[in-house]
């Protein structure tokens, strides 16, 4: 008998799950199921090219109609699953009860929102969907819309600033940590982002916290120094938190996200979790567990369960890679610099052209390239095969780097 | 519109109109041409759209940055002169008839 796949997400992680289980000769159903209305499409440029006008609706979405049509993926967009019964293998949604062989939990995540007291008619702005990237962008292109608050120094943040900051705003960036993008990125970098946001005008209050928000006519926010910040428009971009509740309620095991193995799988056999949802065990952090919010991470776990759906159990061993594009600066990350105790700087710094080499016991952890996408392309390739350059002719730019 | 034949992965040849202005990885991708990844969607980071264009047109091409130039450095299928990033090449009239050949790896 054929088995069938029910996927809970259409983001980069449901949508690759599907095209990787056909790639693989699965020929049995599969389903999305997705509370997003709009026709699947990638979440990363919303913030970015979407978001600039580079990018159109159709240059974003996954893939075609026909292409679902084709391939018979169902798509149910725009419908809630409200429970998810594991005893039963049994998922409720709006439009009834279906059974599956497979669940592939591609939740993603949520915004974290704000715990403070916010007065006002409105509400700050937040971006997760293309909706709120449609509405972030009206409210931010209005030309009564001077002054911009963004309240989060991390990726998603300083693009959105970086954008609006580009088309000619007053932009604040109040962050709490004492730097920009503190959890992923060293001073140096925190840095070298810092002074290119102040030169574009962007008013930096670092190891700030807002504690308060009231509109009148504009936006007053309330810091923790005592000042006051006033904005046309406020925008919060503080973190996301894993999309787990489904999960939690069908009793499978989730901490900070949904606890699964090396093989993307959830403490119950045949359930799956993939993505920014997903709690993993990663050779690339040590073999301890991390979530991973990139693109990479969604598009290798599915690949990673839908040959082990189809009957060729594989590991997950790739190494994670994370991109951020703000004015000029082509951020490109490979592997997960956490806990090194060496690091190398190869490049034009000034010139904005130069990559960040990482080494824990001697070994090379992770790369950070700044316009350099050769680097990272050869970091990845490094790093997946354990390879540690020689760190002499590492510092020795005269020396091509696929010879260090 | 301007026609483009694809000649995907496995060797298969794909005959497409393609609005003017959409990329080459774009419309690939729209028309589930085999071998075409593009995990980036278009922002010129992973070099997972890496294509051969053919040889007549390639004259015709917008004039490669050298950011894409850096990138088929790394890519995985060997790179020729006739190799760019499908995500780069916008269509445009001057490239109806064009046959992009797709690498069997990316």
């Amino acid at each position: 008998m054929k088995k069938n796949v029910i996927i809970i997400g259409a983001g980069h992680a449901g949508i690759q799950s599907a095209a990787s289980l056909r790639e693989e000769g699965f020929e049995g159903s599969i389903c999305i199921f997705s509370e997003d209305a709009d026709f699947p499409y990638q979440k990363p440029p919303l913030s970015k090219g979407y978001l600039d006008g580079s990018q159109q609706k159709n240059s974003i979405m996954f893939r075609s109609e026909a292409w679902y049509e084709n391939n018979q993926v169902e798509l149910k967009l725009g419908e809630l699953v409200d429970k998810v019964d594991v005893s039963q293998n049994t998922v409720y949604a709006t439009s009834g009860v279906y059974t599956f062989d497979f669940l592939v939990f591609a939740t993603g995540a949520y915004n974290r929102e704000l715990p403070i007291p916010i007065k006002g008619t409105d509400q700050p702005l937040y971006l997760r969907t293309m909706k709120d990237a449609d509405y972030l962008k009206v409210a931010l292109d209005q030309e009564n819309v001077q002054d911009i608050l963004v309240i989060g120094g991390g990726f998603i943040g300083l693009e959105i600033a970086a954008y609006a900051a580009k088309s000619g705003k007053k932009v604040t960036v109040v962050e709490y940590q004492p730097r920009l993008m503190q959890r992923v990125l060293p001073p140096m970098l925190s840095e070298h982002f810092a002074a290119k946001h102040k030169a574009y005008g962007v008013d930096l209050r670092m190891g700030v916290g807002v504690q308060a928000l009231n509109q009148d006519s504009r936006w007053t926010a309330s810091l923790s120094t005592g000042e006051t910040v006033a904005a046309d428009q406020v925008v919060v971009g503080i973190g996301v938190l894993p999309s787990q509740n489904l999960a939690e309620q069908a009793g499978i095991k989730c901490s900070n996200g949904i606890e699964v193995n090396e093989f993307c799988e959830t403490s119950v056999t045949g359930v799956f979790a993939i993505g920014d949802c997903a709690l993993h065990p990663n050779p690339f952090a040590g073999g301890g567990m991390v979530r991973l919010e990139s693109v990479q991470n969604a598009v290798d776990q599915a690949k990673v369960i839908a040959s082990t759906i189809c009957g060729k159990p594989t590991s997950y061993h790739q190494v994670p890679w994370f991109w951020t594009h703000q004015y000029n600066l082509k951020l490109q990350m490979a592997g997960l610099s956490e806990g090194y105790d060496q690091l190398i700087v190869r490049g034009d710094v000034e010139g904005d052209k130069f990559s960040v080499f990482y080494f824990k016991n001697n070994q090379l952890i992770a790369v950070d390239s700044i316009n350099k996408p050769a680097d990272h392309l050869q970091a990845r390739k490094w790093i997946q095969a354990s390879y540690t350059p020689d760190v002499q002719k590492l510092s020795d730019d005269s020396i091509k780097l696929n010879e260090c | 519109m301007p026609q483009i034949t694809y000649i995907d992965s496995d060797g298969n040849k794909h005959q497409v109109e393609l609005p003017l202005g959409a990329t080459i990885m774009e419309g690939a991708v729209q028309n589930d041409i085999k071998g075409i990844i593009a995990e980036c969607g278009g922002s010129c980071m992973c070099a997972t759209c890496h294509c051969y264009i053919g040889e007549e047109y390639l004259d015709k091409l917008p004039e490669m940055e050298e950011e894409e130039d850096e990138m088929l450095e790394g890519a995985v299928a060997p790179r020729t002169e006739r190799s760019r990033l499908g995500c780069q090449v916008r269509i445009s009239n001057a490239l109806d008839g064009l046959v992009v050949e797709i690498p069997q790896e990316q």
